[in-house]
């Protein structure tokens, strides 16, 4: 209980420490931060339940007032912005990445983690995403998604990173890596 | 940590959170039914004035709290002027604007402590389904207290990369990063856990 609530809080730290990693620019201006890696690491790293209790708590902390989000915002504005879908799939990304990673035991680790992370970090994630932006800027969801596809070469970057990391640490760490570990 | 609440004390700070959230949730819910520019503009000059009544420095840290949405406001504007729609354009705009700015608002003037007096209220039903209490509270606490630490220790080691290379750490500390910060939780947990747990 102890250990699952500090992982739990020390991932919800993870991301806001994450988010204060400068945005790297992807040579067309779009700015990708190191935010989304740390949901996808969630999911990967913690399994899905831990992971999208980690992904809620550091939600709940932006909502209720601390600057925690990448570029200082937080407070209950983001979540009247265009870019709501993506916070309210956050949570759910890392349900689905952490559940492929659970369940899908037959191939090696960092293709099941890649493979998590595109299906739960982009697919899952843009669905929502593009959805909340259709309905913020008035858009069609097709209209929605030419403004949002802009971020997805950042985002299988991320998902590439995630990958090797979640295999690096199960090496150094396999215990720490309880997506892959049955103990409680 | 600071937290987005003004230092400049309103009226507002006074009122009751639960209040707040709930008139929010409304208002917002009310933009979204208006489909009249002039009405828009009406409410927008309104938010405005009251993020003006607290004084100058509130209505410039509310101002600046709207920055975050200029790349929609851009990419909103070319849109529907290509489109030779510049009302529905300059709606939408609008009720974004008076949307993160009202929510904002309710961010500025509450305080963390009545937030999470607010979140009390909200999660005692998940009791049922094992929430406890004591143990949000503390989680919240941890992430609070943890970040700045794990802040601390990702600058050290980028400091220690770039003592050794020339070129830019980006993602490879992340890595090392990572593993200090599980190794962190382990101790962590340990110390809960000597103390008696949650059931202390």
């Amino acid at each position: 209980m102890e250990k699952n609530v500090t992982l739990i809080a020390l991932f919800a730290a993870l991301i806001a420490a994450l988010g204060l990693i400068p945005p790297v620019s992807l040579g067309f201006g779009v700015p990708i931060t190191a935010q989304t890696l740390g949901v996808m690491l969630c999911g990967t790293v913690l399994g899905a339940k831990r992971g999208t209790l980690a992904v809620l708590l550091f939600l709940l902390l932006v909502a209720i007032g601390l600057p925690l989000l990448s570029g200082g915002r937080g407070g209950l504005g983001v979540f009247a912005s265009p870019t709501v879908g993506f916070l309210i799939g956050w949570p759910i990304a890392a349900f689905v990445i952490g559940l492929i990673v659970e369940k899908w035991r037959g191939a090696p680790l960092l293709i099941v983690a890649g493979v998590a992370s595109v299906l739960g970090g982009i697919i899952v994630m843009y669905v929502f995403g593009i959805t909340g932006m259709s309905v913020m800027l008035d858009k069609t969801l097709l209209e929605a998604a030419k403004i949002a596809l802009v971020y997805v070469p950042g985002d299988l970057l991320k998902a590439g990173i995630a990958a090797m990391l979640t295999s690096a640490l199960a090496t150094a760490r396999p215990a720490s890596v309880l997506s892959r570990v049955d103990a409680n | 940590m600071i937290s987005l609440t003004s230092p400049v004390k309103t009226r507002a700070h006074d009122w009751p959170a639960g209040a707040k959230l709930a008139g929010l949730c409304a208002v917002t819910c009310g933009l979204f039914l208006i489909q009249n520019l002039v009405l828009h503009a009406a409410v927008f000059t309104g938010v405005l004035l009251l993020s003006a009544l607290p004084g100058r420095a509130f209505f410039f840290a509310s101002i600046r709290h709207l920055r975050l949405l200029a790349p929609f406001i851009i990419v909103i504007a070319i849109w529907h002027l290509w489109t030779y729609d510049g009302a529905m354009g300059a709606t939408i705009i609008l009720r974004m604007l008076s949307a993160v700015a009202l929510a904002n608002l309710v961010t500025m003037t509450t305080k963390l402590t009545d937030m999470i007096d607010v979140i009390h209220v909200l999660t005692r039903p998940l009791a049922r389904f094992g929430l406890r209490a004591n143990v949000l509270e503390l989680a919240i606490a941890m992430v609070i207290r943890l970040t700045p630490v794990l802040v601390d220790k990702g600058t050290r080691l980028s400091e220690a990369w770039s003592a050794r290379s020339h070129r830019h750490a980006g993602w490879r500390i992340i890595l090392p990063f990572t593993i200090i910060a599980l190794d962190d939780a382990d101790q962590v947990a340990e110390a809960l856990r000597a103390r008696g747990g949650f059931d202390a």
